[in-house]
């Protein structure tokens, strides 16, 4: 099945990128002098800048064809990840954490927690963080490698092969200015590649209040209320009344509290953007301008989904059956492109569908050989090498990282279990961070001891939650239930990732707490001033135009926030 | 800073912006049946060398400007 065929012109416009990603890398390569050029920027990048790769490291292919996938399967419900989850979360991490990571100029999220906690407790993020990148980079290597095969029959192997190339051309160069930069652009190519699909889209459905009635039969055929699609808050009120299977409570604390805190407060990946700006106001802003473009990308990720959803129910047959006899969500987007857009059009969608891949891959190897140099290499292997020693180490570990990554792409190809189970323990690994680092930046009374057994409880606690419970309608194994005994039957796999997130955060918050009461402190006041919020001096802004004021700007974030979820309610 | 990242933006869209401005002009009308009977490609280009002249006019103004004299 070839769902599109490509002309002259769209290849045209690939190539174009191509040349322009590497041509990017070309020109930084002069500016790449010292280590910290390499891995942090210099810290020299304004805010609209490393804004706007903040937003684009995160925005990888998984992302786009992932929330088209949920818009499909779930409906406008699926904002929550944007309008509960992620701009709160920014905002957040802004405003309070910000100031901790820059301040302390720390060059790593696990170099912060050493400074605060640790060696062991960094070693342990050190570790799960690297090998956690490489093998996400892979899964979403592969998962576009196969996208392209099916949808336009390219060749699996030179799908990997060409973008692990290019990704590693313009690292290598530039490094991460280089990523960041590419980032940029790779952001405004999804923008004005996916909004013609987006437009024409609503106008062929008639606009909202047509989606929203082409929808109707959606959730009526399944079993819902009419709205179920096209609301977002209405149908939270029982886990029976909605697709994803939640209520309101799971929602917010599971998928806004838990995981997109932990997410965007405590992944290197996002995190380093901001560290590499240019100042301390600079770093603050760079969360909070990122949640402006963020909070309008349902409408280009999300809609899309709902879009094609609706036309499969009206029109029939739009989305291809998958093998269950379910529609296939995950190509809601390449068969819309493939409907809506001529020739000429379709080569900028594609290439933004390319972009967003890059992207989401030049970041997990930006951040991972970062980590791998700064926090295992410069730590444990070989200390107190000169600097050009360490730059040369991040150039090696940049090529070691992609190939890595290809590695791990064909695992998957191969054992596909294996990577289903490694991002179950790495959903384990992650769910209870945030509490580790609430407890350090606002409570000095927390003690290395306490952070790192926390975290191995948290995780204990993720798994064994798992282990009891199961999604309705499916078999024990990796989707949970696997120690025998089924306390807890979730409606949905959605509904039982929240939970254990919920448990394994509150897990590792308690324990985190009685061990740090149960030990003595290590640190003292003045070692930790600059790392805990009570002992670092308040950062003021009032001297700048309200509109360059970070706090100012996180209130008309949220406000604009509170007010989508009211219109979209 | 080193590189001013509005010129590499601002190239690329216009050239992308010219390439589908041009192909608009010159393609079969029947092509855009799927797009529901508009010339997108042309449309569209027109607003991609919008941006990509946005991006790039104020980076070389800003580059022609003596160094000192700027922010």
């Amino acid at each position: 099945m070839r769902l599109i065929q490509l002309g002259a012109i769209d290849y045209t416009i690939l190539i174009v990128y191509f040349a322009f990603v590497i041509g990017i890398g070309w020109a930084l390569r002069r500016y790449v002098r010292s280590s910290e050029d390499f891995f942090l920027s210099g810290r020299s990048i304004p805010s609209w800048i490393a804004g706007l790769a903040f937003l684009s490291a995160n925005l990888g292919a998984q992302e786009v064809i992932g929330m088209a996938a949920s818009g499909a399967k779930y409906g406008m419900m699926t904002s929550h990840f944007y309008w509960v989850g992620a701009i709160p979360a920014m905002v957040f991490v802004g405003i309070f954490m910000m100031p901790f990571y820059y301040g302390s100029r720390a060059r790593s999220v696990p170099e912060y927690l050493r400074l605060r906690f640790d060696e062991k407790t960094r070693g342990l993020n050190a570790i799960t963080f690297a090998v956690m990148t490489v093998f996400s980079s892979g899964i979403s290597m592969y998962a576009l490698a196969k996208l392209l095969e099916l949808v336009l029959g390219w060749n699996f192997h030179t799908s990997v092969i060409l973008s692990a190339i290019i990704v590693l051309a313009y690292i290598f160069l530039g490094g991460l200015t280089s990523a960041i930069y590419n980032e940029v652009l790779q952001f405004f190519l999804i923008v004005l590649g996916f909004l013609p699909l987006v437009l024409l889209g609503l106008k062929d459905v008639g606009g909202w209040s047509g989606l929203s009635a082409k929808l109707v039969p959606v959730a009526t055929n399944a079993g819902y209320p009419a709205g179920a699609w096209s609301e977002s808050w209405r149908n939270l009120g029982s886990s029976a009344s909605n697709p994803m299977g939640v209520e309101w409570f799971g929602m917010v604390m599971g998928l806004g509290f838990v995981l997109s805190f932990g997410y965007w407060c405590t992944d290197f990946l996002v995190i380093q953007r901001a560290m590499a700006a240019e100042s301390m106001t600079a770093a603050r802003r760079t969360p909070i301008f990122a949640a402006f473009p963020k909070m309008v990308f349902p409408f280009l990720v999300i809609v899309p989904g709902m879009i094609a959803i609706a036309l499969h129910t009206s029109r029939g047959g739009f989305l291809p059956l998958g093998s269950d006899g379910t529609p296939n969500y995950n190509l809601a987007v390449p068969v819309l492109l493939g409907h809506y857009l001529p020739s000429g059009l379709l080569g900028l969608g594609l290439t933004a569908l390319m972009a967003s891949f890059m992207s989401g891959m030049a970041g997990n190897v930006t951040a991972f050989n970062t980590v791998w140099t700064y926090d295992i290499y410069q730590s444990y292997i070989r200390p107190g090498q000169t600097d050009r020693h360490y730059l040369r180490m991040g150039h090696a570990a940049t090529v070691f990282g992609i190939a890595a990554s290809v590695a791990a792409a064909y695992a998957t190809t191969r054992f596909n279990n294996i990577m289903d189970m490694l991002q179950l323990v790495f959903a384990f690994v992650n769910a209870p961070l945030f509490a580790t680092f609430l407890l350090g930046m606002f409570w000095r009374r927390s003690t290395g001891h306490g952070a790192f057994f926390g975290l191995l409880i948290g995780t204990a606690a993720a798994a064994i939650h798992h282990g009891l419970t199961l999604p309705r309608g499916a078999m024990a194994g990796l989707k949970g239930g696997f120690l025998g005994t089924v306390l807890q039957v979730y409606p949905s796999e959605m509904a039982q990732n929240f939970w254990t997130a919920i448990v394994a955060w509150t897990a590792c918050f308690l324990a985190t707490i009685v061990i740090s009461l149960a030990t003595p402190r290590h640190k003292t006041d003045n070692e930790l001033s600059g790392l805990v919020y009570s002992l670092t001096p308040r950062q003021r802004d009032e001297h700048l135009v309200w509109y360059r004021r970070p706090s100012a700007l996180a209130v008309v974030a949220l406000a604009c926030t509170v007010l989508l979820n009211i219109i979209f309610w | 800073m080193n590189l001013d990242l509005r010129l590499p933006i601002g190239l690329m869209f216009t050239i992308d912006g010219l390439l589908l401005v041009g192909y608009g002009l010159v393609s079969d009308p029947a092509i855009y049946a799927r797009s529901l009977g508009t010339n997108v490609n042309l449309w569209w280009g027109v607003v991609l060398l919008a941006f990509g002249i946005g991006m790039l006019w104020p980076a070389v103004r800003a580059a022609r400007r003596p160094p000192d004299s700027g922010r």
